[in-house]
């Protein structure tokens, strides 16, 4: 990944952190907190493929891993949005011949992720991962996830092609 | 064909070097992973600190939409934008003066020594955790397991320290255990939480009186929380025929979604307040209303803040 992208995708994806973390999260939504981390992996991904798709999905979700106050064992979001990055990066194709498939990925990839997360929590002997918990966030998180997605993965894709007119693609 | 190979070796890489994270994070030991942890919290604390001072008198505005502050503000749209938003800070310092007032009148009544903190973050609901960060840390003279409270009664406790923040475990997680003392007497019970529901209450002795109104106190001795602090009201108790324990549920005193102003106490008191923390008994009706528990009360309401 050249370089100018690499300091890009860093960027966006400290500011998605810190935004979702301190912001999103303190806003009085019910159910859920908008996963603005995954936006930006999808928009990513998008942009520039599977690879960059799941690197940036790794890093992305070591910082919503590690940044307080979460306190899950760290690795658990690494793995499921690294996963959801290099999952959107396959699409790349057919993103670019429709406008509603990344709504699409992103209406897939919302519950799948929020799923794949509960599941390492069970795996893992985690109290806290119950049914109720899961079924009361997902229909939120997955509502939240989508409205957003017109506004942020148009944007991170913009933003890729500003700085690297002709992405090739990995 | 070699982008193909490229893009499953470097994710192959990836999702192996997350399962090595997940599996020394497991085993807890400190080394390289406590360390990637403390290292982000210290670069990221101050920047979300200054991020919250911007976001969370905006918070507080809509999250403390009462009917009653619905019609005051409908009235003050009567007014110039200038004076509206004077209003506005206004509210948000008296809200804080109060909270501080509450917190303040509970540590003078169980002698703790409060060190005053906000929250600057909360866990985001999809990490089924229950905790918040809070804007001091080891600097400022927190330890781990130290009590978090505000003016209505137990937060929590801190699960980890940085220099500049704590991390909050709150009593409605799953993972959190208080052991507490039922009002007027010296039964002890253990309570959990259950994230969004109620808490639930297990009593050590099943012949143990218990009923539906009853208040809770932290136990103290041999716990990790200061002794006296108020918990919560008794909402409904469960009898299993043949079970040993007998379990109710427990409505906290605290509202952990509207989280703004704790106290963390640095010192407990000499000797074990008992009751004297609590708030005045309701008057009119042995049953707590869901207004709160010092409903009628000359002193300020503490479910109000």
């Amino acid at each position: 990944m050249p370089l100018a992208r690499t300091v890009l995708a860093g960027v966006l994806l400290v500011v998605a952190a810190i935004v979702q973390v301190s912001v999103l999260s303190r806003l009085p939504l019910p159910g859920a907190t908008p996963d603005l981390v995954l936006l930006v992996v999808i928009g990513l991904a998008l942009a520039a493929g599977p690879t960059s798709g799941a690197v940036s999905g790794f890093f992305g979700g070591l910082l919503l891993d590690a940044m307080p106050p979460a306190d899950g064992a760290l690795g658990r979001w690494a793995l499921v949005l690294c996963l959801a990055g290099w999952a959107a990066g396959r699409m790349q194709d057919a993103a670019e011949r429709s406008a509603f498939v990344p709504l699409l990925i992103v209406a897939v990839l919302a519950p799948a992720t929020l799923l794949a997360y509960a599941g390492l929590g069970l795996m893992l002997g985690d109290p806290r991962v119950t049914a109720e918990a899961v079924v009361a966030s997902l229909p939120a998180a997955t509502l939240y996830d989508v409205l957003l997605a017109p506004f942020v993965v148009p944007l991170v894709g913009g933003l890729c092609r500003r700085v690297e007119p002709r992405s090739p693609v990995y | 064909m070699r982008d193909n190979r490229r893009t499953s070796f470097v994710l192959g890489a990836l999702l192996l070097a997350s399962f090595t994270l997940i599996t020394l994070d497991l085993r807890g030991d400190g080394g390289p992973v406590s360390g990637i942890r403390s290292a982000t919290a210290s670069v990221f604390g101050p920047v979300q600190r200054a991020v919250s001072s911007v976001v969370t008198p905006i918070g507080n505005f809509f999250g403390g939409l009462t009917e009653d502050e619905q019609a005051r503000l409908d009235q003050l749209e009567q007014e110039n934008a200038e004076l509206r938003l004077q209003q506005r800070t206004d509210d948000y310092t008296r809200q804080r003066a109060q909270q501080l007032d509450d917190l303040l009148r509970v540590a003078g009544l169980g002698r703790y020594r409060v060190l005053p903190a906000q929250v600057i973050a909360v866990g985001a609901a999809q990490g089924f955790g229950w905790t918040v960060l809070i804007d001091a840390g080891t600097r400022d003279g927190l330890k781990v397991d130290q009590t978090v409270l505000n003016g209505d009664g137990l937060v929590g406790r801190i699960e980890a320290v940085t220099a500049s923040t704590a991390t909050v475990l709150l009593l409605v997680d799953p993972e959190s255990s208080v052991g507490v003392r039922i009002e007027g007497n010296s039964e002890l019970g253990i309570l959990t939480g259950q994230g969004l529901g109620p808490l639930e209450l297990k009593l050590l002795d099943p012949q143990a009186p218990l009923a539906v109104g009853d208040r809770l106190v932290t136990r103290g001795d041999g716990s990790l929380y200061v002794p006296g602090v108020p918990v919560g009201v008794v909402e409904s108790v469960k009898s299993t025929p043949g079970s040993l324990i007998r379990v109710a549920q427990v409505d906290p005193y605290v509202r952990v979604t509207a989280l703004d102003l704790v106290g963390v106490v640095v010192d407990g008191p000499r000797t074990d307040p008992r009751d004297s923390v609590l708030p005045p008994k309701p008057t009119p009706s042995p049953s707590p209303s869901p207004s709160g528990p010092a409903a009628g009360s000359p002193s300020p309401s503490p479910a109000k803040s």
